[in-house]
C-alpha cells in the first residue's frame, strides 16, 4: 500500500473548571492552517478523559491549556497517567497562563514544552513541529 | 517491507485481537498512513472472522450527528454492547490540516473501556468518508466491538459512500433546513434505512416528519416486501427518543439477517470495497517509479496530442496489470 505523508496529529484539551477556550480554539486554527490534524476535546475534561482520548487518537502531541492556575497539580497527574502506557511517547505541552517561575518545575516533572499566552503562531507551530516530527515518524511508520 | 516492520506489525495485530485500545489506536494510524505491510496486517484482522454491525450516520452539518452518535453509543453500552466510533471531519483543501471536533460531543463516553472513538480527516476524499474508513472498521471489529458507528462529514446531497460501507444507514434531518423540494431530490435522501429527525423539540419538526413520510409513501424503487423505513424523532442532547432509535436499528439488523437482504447488503459492501482497493492499487502503481516514468512520458505525449488519452490509458492499464 502506498505510504502517504500524514499530517502531524495534535490534541488540544481543556482540563478542570477553567471555562475559557477562545485561546485554544485560535491555536487549533493556527495548527490547522499549518497543515496539522487537530482534535479538540472541548471544555471541562478530567486528566483521565484527556489521556484516554489521546491514546485512542494516537496523537503526536497533547497540548493542555490552563488559565486557572491549577497547572502544578494537573500536569503531574497527566504525566503519571501517560506513563502508564508503554510505547505511547506523546509529546506533552503546557499552554495558557503559566508563570515563568513554574516553567522549570513543569519541565522537570516531564512536560516537554511550555507555550505561554504570549507565544506567537510561529513559535507554537515551530515548537510542535520540532518536538513531534520524530514521534510521528515512529508511530505512523 | 522490512523484517523488523513485519514483526512489529504482527505483534500489533495480536494486541488488536486481544482488544488492547492502545494497539487499536496505533493500528488505525498505520491504516491511515499506509505503512509498509499494513495490507497483510489488515488481511489477518479481516480473517479473525469477527463481525460488527456497522451503522452509518449521515446528515447535514449542524444536524446533531455527533451528539446523536454519543447518545446512541451510551444506549448500546446500557444494553451491554461494545461500541467503536469513527467520526469523520473534513480536511482543509488549502493546508491539508483539519480541526476534528466530533469528540467534543462525546465526552460522556470517556472512562468506559467498552467504547473506542477515533476521529478521521477526509484528506480530500469527496464521498463523505476518508479513504481508509472502511479499513478502520475492520480494525475495530477485529478488536471485538459489537457495533461500529461511522459518522460522516456534514453532507450536502450527494455524499453517499456511507451506504456502501454500512449495514444500516441513518440519515439525520433537522427542522429549518429546507422545504419539500429537498425531499424529492435524488441522492442522499434515497440511501436511508432509517430516518431520524433530530432536534425534534424545535418548531417545524412535525413538518419535516410529514415531508419525509410523504416522500417515502411515493417511493417506487422499493418492493412491498422490503424494509419499511421508519422515521424516528430524537432530541440527542436530552436523550429523548434515542432508545426507540436504537430499537429501530436493532429491528433493521434483525430484518437483514432474517431475509436474504444481509447477504445482498454484504455483497454490495464487498463490491465497493474491492473496487476501491483495486483503484487504489492501480493509482499506486502509477506513482511507482517503475510505471510512473511511462505515466509521465504518456502525459507529455497526450499534452502534445501525439496520442489520445484513451489509448494512453489503456496502455498504462495493460502495463500495470502485467
Amino acid at each position: 500500500m502506498a505510504k502517504t505523508a500524514t499530517p502531524l496529529r495534535v490534541m488540544l484539551a481543556k482540563v478542570g473548571l477553567d471555562g475559557h477556550d477562545r485561546g485554544v480554539k485560535i491555536v487549533a486554527r493556527w495548527l490547522r492552517d499549518a497543515g496539522m490534524d487537530v482534535i479538540y476535546t472541548g471544555l471541562h475534561r478530567t486528566p483521565e478523559q484527556v489521556v484516554e482520548a489521546a491514546v485512542q487518537e494516537d496523537v503526536d502531541v497533547l497540548g493542555v491549556s490552563l488559565l486557572s492556575g491549577a497547572h502544578m497539580s494537573i500536569f503531574p497527574r497527566l504525566v503519571d497517567l501517560l506513563a502508564a502506557y508503554e510505547d505511547l511517547d506523546v509529546v506533552l505541552l503546557a499552554g495558557g497562563v503559566i508563570p515563568d517561575e513554574d516553567v522549570d518545575a513543569l519541565k522537570g516533572m516531564g512536560v516537554d514544552g511550555v507555550l505561554g499566552q504570549d507565544s506567537t503562531p510561529e513559535e507554537i507551530v515551530g515548537t510542535v513541529r520540532q518536538l513531534a516530527g520524530e514521534r510521528h515518524a515512529r508511530a505512523y511508520g | 517491507m522490512t523484517i523488523a516492520g513485519t514483526t512489529t506489525g504482527d505483534r500489533l495485530v495480536d494486541r488488536v485481537l486481544r482488544g488492547d485500545h492502545a494497539a487499536v489506536a496505533r493500528m488505525l494510524s498505520r491504516v491511515e498512513s499506509g505503512t509498509d505491510g499494513v495490507h497483510l496486517q489488515l488481511a489477518r484482522l479481516y480473517d479473525s472472522g469477527r463481525r460488527a454491525h456497522v451503522v452509518g450516520v449521515t446528515g447535514a452539518s449542524g444536524s446533531g450527528k455527533s451528539s446523536l452518535v454519543a447518545a446512541l453509543a451510551q444506549t448500546y453500552r446500557r444494553r451491554d454492547r461494545t461500541v467503536g466510533v469513527l467520526a469523520v471531519d473534513p480536511s482543509s483543501p488549502f493546508s491539508g490540516g483539519s480541526v476534528l471536533g466530533d469528540r467534543i460531543r462525546m465526552g460522556d463516553l470517556a472512562g468506559d473501556g467498552g467504547v473506542f472513538i477515533r476521529s478521521m480527516a477526509t484528506r480530500g476524499a469527496l464521498g463523505g468518508l476518508a479513504r481508509t474508513t472502511v479499513d478502520a472498521v475492520t480494525v475495530l471489529e477485529a478488536a471485538g466491538k459489537d457495533v461500529v458507528i461511522v459518522e460522516t462529514v456534514g453532507v450536502g446531497q450527494d455524499e453517499v459512500d456511507i451506504a456502501g460501507a454500512s449495514h444500516t444507514t441513518v440519515l439525520v434531518s433537522v427542522p429549518g433546513l429546507g422545504d419539500a423540494v429537498q425531499a424529492i431530490k435524488a441522492g442522499i435522501m434515497e440511501i436511508a434505512d432509517i430516518h431520524v429527525v433530530n432536534k425534534a423539540d424545535r418548531e417545524g419538526a412535525d413538518a419535516v416528519v410529514a415531508e419525509l413520510r410523504e416522500m417515502l409513501r411515493h417511493a417506487r424503487y422499493r418492493r412491498p416486501a422490503d424494509w419499511r423505513i421508519p422515521i424516528q424523532t430524537t432530541v440527542a442532547i436530552t436523550g429523548d427518543g434515542v432508545d426507540e432509535f436504537a430499537d429501530a436499528i436493532e429491528a433493521h439488523r434483525e430484518w437483514l439477517s432474517e431475509s436474504d437482504a444481509l447477504a445482498r447488503r454484504e455483497r454490495d459492501m464487498a463490491a465497493s470495497r474491492l473496487r476501491n482497493i483495486v483503484t487504489g492499487l492501480v493509482l499506486e502503481k502509477l506513482d511507482d517509479p517503475a510505471t510512473g516514468d511511462p505515466f509521465e512520458k504518456l502525459v507529455d505525449r497526450v499534452a502534445r496530442r501525439q496520442i489520445d488519452p484513451f489509448t494512453a490509458a489503456n496502455q498504462l492499464l495493460e502495463r500495470t496489470l502485467s
